[in-house]
């Protein structure tokens, strides 16, 4: 079968490309070059800025599999960056991860498979893909702990059918293990938790730079509306967020909420932090079907999940569930399957 | 393979490695040496430098050796702007070469005035803008010679004789990489003082090229250093790649006849091929004033990454454009000056043809593009 293996220069793409060689497939290897500098600066530095495409180039080089570098800069930045800005500026904590998985990765990419006469996507993620019964199921990862079924909790059986990730069925330890045996320069790279465009700065320092317009100031407040102190801006605020909010006063506080009609954020104590469930938008179900009733939601990439129901577009937490943020996925899971997600519209108590 | 990117690089001319081998190994003295192997290497050098001067109408004194055509672009513009003559400006062309747009970029940055004029839908610079762009602080004029995209020619002589006509002070330089190849060049006759010329891409050796400098125009060198080169061009000097790039050039010349008749008919029967078998596709080279083994085409509806990509697995080498170091194909500056839209430059394929281009491998080519596009839709 004719694979294509969306390389990113990282030891698990890496491994998925070696493994898919070995198991006899016609490899292609890409790169998607997504963005060219931190402020966008393109011409000058901009082409030739995707060092972590070296490293897929010479794994692929190694592999002896055909290698490209795809420039989806157009899509990223309208389907990615433009939709990070533009939450920040109203108050919502987005996960430009999975928008990149969503739009790019999971819908221009698999959408292109045909043009580069592949039948199927493979990406290093952990997670499994499982086929029963004719259908596809997505599962966590064999490593719980490097599990990232959290950021394809958006997929549907359009796209579980046309995509294979093999390094779900391995623990980091044994991805990077394969990857020291079979001599790939990647076995011991470290893992980038940097947003790609953000890079080792500051979220709010890049949004400054990006996009000032989005930059207005407000007051800070308590919950019963007196005024705490100011800030330049409700951008890169995030329900629940403690440090770096520039009042002091006695108790620790909390954002509780923000509200962007009036740029103003909403502080209190940690206990008027909890939430009793949220409206859900962009709800996706990984096996077709809505589902309704007992899940176990995951609201942050590295969070446990918590018990909860789901009754349309409405999650109602077993408990009381401190930050959760506007804007964040929810993904719902029985046991290490994953049943669909969806986008946190707004919180209730 | 098929390969149609000779554009972007050839497979060096019979003889070319033969001629350069001795002086990696036997004559490898340093030319700036006092003993016998520097002397002949010297010799070799200096004798490199009187065959390259001959075979565009130079003096030897008025050719500068560099790595080739990035160096050779930078050392004109930088050299020119940054000289001792108060005049400073630069005035370029949207549809140059990188070398040339970031090298006048990078002036800009410094505080140079530049100017950048754009070109009609043919490719063709707008002379009066680049008349009127001309003032008394502009220190240089750089118009490529034939487009490394598309192919288009421009008529250096006439904005030089424009220029002269207009500000006889300022200086006229050209890139001239790709024409050696099917265009008579003699710098008298073109009117330039500067003229860019790389190796590689004429059946030469990759990292040797030279620049014309007309003789008494007051240049500071970019590489600094020992003072080879008459002062304008510091660093011991790569012999082999001087003989490698004389022995190219006068093979390139003495093929020039056969190769304007032989390859541009290998280019026309490829173009007409494709487009019969491809009807609504949309050539991006101009009918006239069109070089002769240049192709942009470009195939509506059919992403150009992807139709490379088949090319590359079927076995022919082609490109979008110009290469950069991450392998991404990158929207065309030169498509976008000549006025096509970012979607339609993604559409659009370079084919380029060369000294070892075959008669078969086009037609084999045409057949694989037209199957592929068929394949694509």
């Amino acid at each position: 079968m004719r694979v294509l293996v969306a390389m990113s220069g990282g030891v698990d793409s890496s491994v998925a490309a070696a493994l898919m060689k070995e198991e006899g497939h016609d490899v292609v290897g890409v790169t998607l070059k997504l963005w060219s500098g931190p402020n966008g600066e393109s011409p000058t530095a901009g082409c030739c800025t995707v060092t972590d495409a070296e490293d897929a180039r010479r794994v692929a080089a190694q592999l002896d599999i055909p290698y490209y570098v795809l420039d989806y800069t157009d899509e990223f930045r309208d389907g990615v960056v433009h939709r990070f800005v533009r939450d920040y500026g109203s108050g919502r904590t987005p996960n430009p991860c999975i928008e990149c998985n969503r739009t790019v990765k999971f819908d221009r990419l698999l959408n292109s498979l045909a043009d580069f006469d592949s039948e199927v996507l493979v990406t290093g993620h952990h997670a499994r893909n499982l086929q029963v019964d004719g259908s596809w199921r997505l599962h966590r990862g064999e490593d719980r702990a490097k599990d990232q079924s959290y950021v394809l909790s958006m997929l549907t059986q359009t796209e579980l059918s046309r995509i294979m990730l093999p390094v779900g069925e391995l623990t980091k330890t044994e991805v990077r293990s394969i990857a020291a045996e079979m001599g790939l320069r990647t076995a011991a790279k470290p893992e980038s938790m940097d947003i790609c465009f953000v890079g080792q700065r500051d979220y709010r320092g890049f949004l400054r730079d990006a996009a000032p317009e989005i930059f207005e100031p407000g007051p800070l407040v308590a919950s019963d509306g007196t005024e705490l102190g100011r800030h330049d801006g409700i951008v890169g605020f995030t329900v629940g967020q403690r440090r770096g909010l520039g009042v002091a006063v006695g108790e620790p506080r909390f954002v509780l909420r923000i509200e962007p009609a009036s740029s103003t954020v909403v502080l209190g104590p940690r206990g008027e932090l909890a939430v009793a469930g949220a409206a859900l938008g962009q709800l996706t179900w990984t096996e077709g079907a809505a589902f309704s009733g007992q899940v176990m939601a995951q609201y942050r990439a590295h969070g446990e999940p918590v018990e909860a129901t789901l009754h349309n577009d409405r999650l109602l937490f077993a408990e009381p569930q401190e930050a959760v943020a506007p804007g964040q996925t929810v993904a719902f899971y029985d046991g290490v399957r994953v049943l669909g997600g969806g986008l946190i519209a707004e919180t209730f108590v | 393979m098929i390969y149609l990117d000779h554009a972007a690089t050839t497979p060096m001319r019979p003889g070319v490695w033969e001629a350069m081998r001795p002086y990696a190994d036997v004559v490898f003295g340093n030319s700036s040496g006092v003993h016998e192997v520097s002397r002949r290497a010297k010799n070799a050098l200096e004798e490199a430098r009187e065959r390259v001067a001959a075979a565009i109408g130079a003096g030897p004194s008025d050719i500068v050796f560099t790595s080739g055509g990035t160096e050779s672009d930078n050392l004109a513009i930088k050299g020119t702007s940054l000289s001792s003559t108060p005049r400073r400006g630069v005035v370029t062309v949207a549809t140059e070469h990188e070398a040339v747009l970031e090298t006048t970029d990078f002036l800009r940055r410094l505080g140079v005035p530049t100017s950048i004029v754009g070109v009609d839908k043919l490719g063709a610079v707008d002379l009066p803008a680049l008349i009127d762009a001309v003032d008394a602080n502009t220190a240089v004029v750089s118009v490529m010679y034939l487009n490394n995209e598309t192919g288009v020619i421009q008529d250096i002589a006439g904005i030089a004789a424009a220029i002269e006509e207009n500000e006889p002070d300022v200086l006229v330089h050209s890139d001239a990489v790709q024409a050696l190849s099917s265009e008579e060049i003699d710098v008298d006759d073109l009117g330039v003082d500067l003229l860019t010329i790389t190796g590689h891409k004429f059946g030469g050796p990759k990292g040797a090229g030279l620049l014309y400098v007309r003789e008494g125009t007051a240049l500071e060198p970019v590489l600094h250093g020992g003072g080879q080169e008459l002062g304008r061009r510091s660093g011991t000097h790569d012999v082999a790649g001087a003989v490698g790039l004389a022995t190219a050039m006068e093979s390139a010349v003495a093929d020039r006849s056969r190769f304007r008749s032989q390859v541009g008919q290998i280019r026309d029967d490829f173009e007409k091929r494709v487009l019969a078998g491809v009807p609504d596709a949309m050539v991006n080279t101009p009918e006239t004033g069109r070089s002769t083994h240049h192709l942009n085409i470009r195939f509506p509806g059919v992403r150009n990454e992807a139709l490379l990509m088949r090319l590359d697995r079927a076995g022919v080498a082609a490109s979008a454009g110009s290469a950069c170091q991450s392998g991404a194909s990158e929207v065309s500056h030169v498509l976008e000056g000549m006025g096509l839209s970012p979607g339609e430059a993604r559409e659009s394929v370079r084919f380029s043809f060369g000294w070892n281009s075959t008669n078969d491998e086009a037609v084999d080519a045409a057949a694989i593009v037209i199957d592929l596009i068929e394949e694509l839709r």
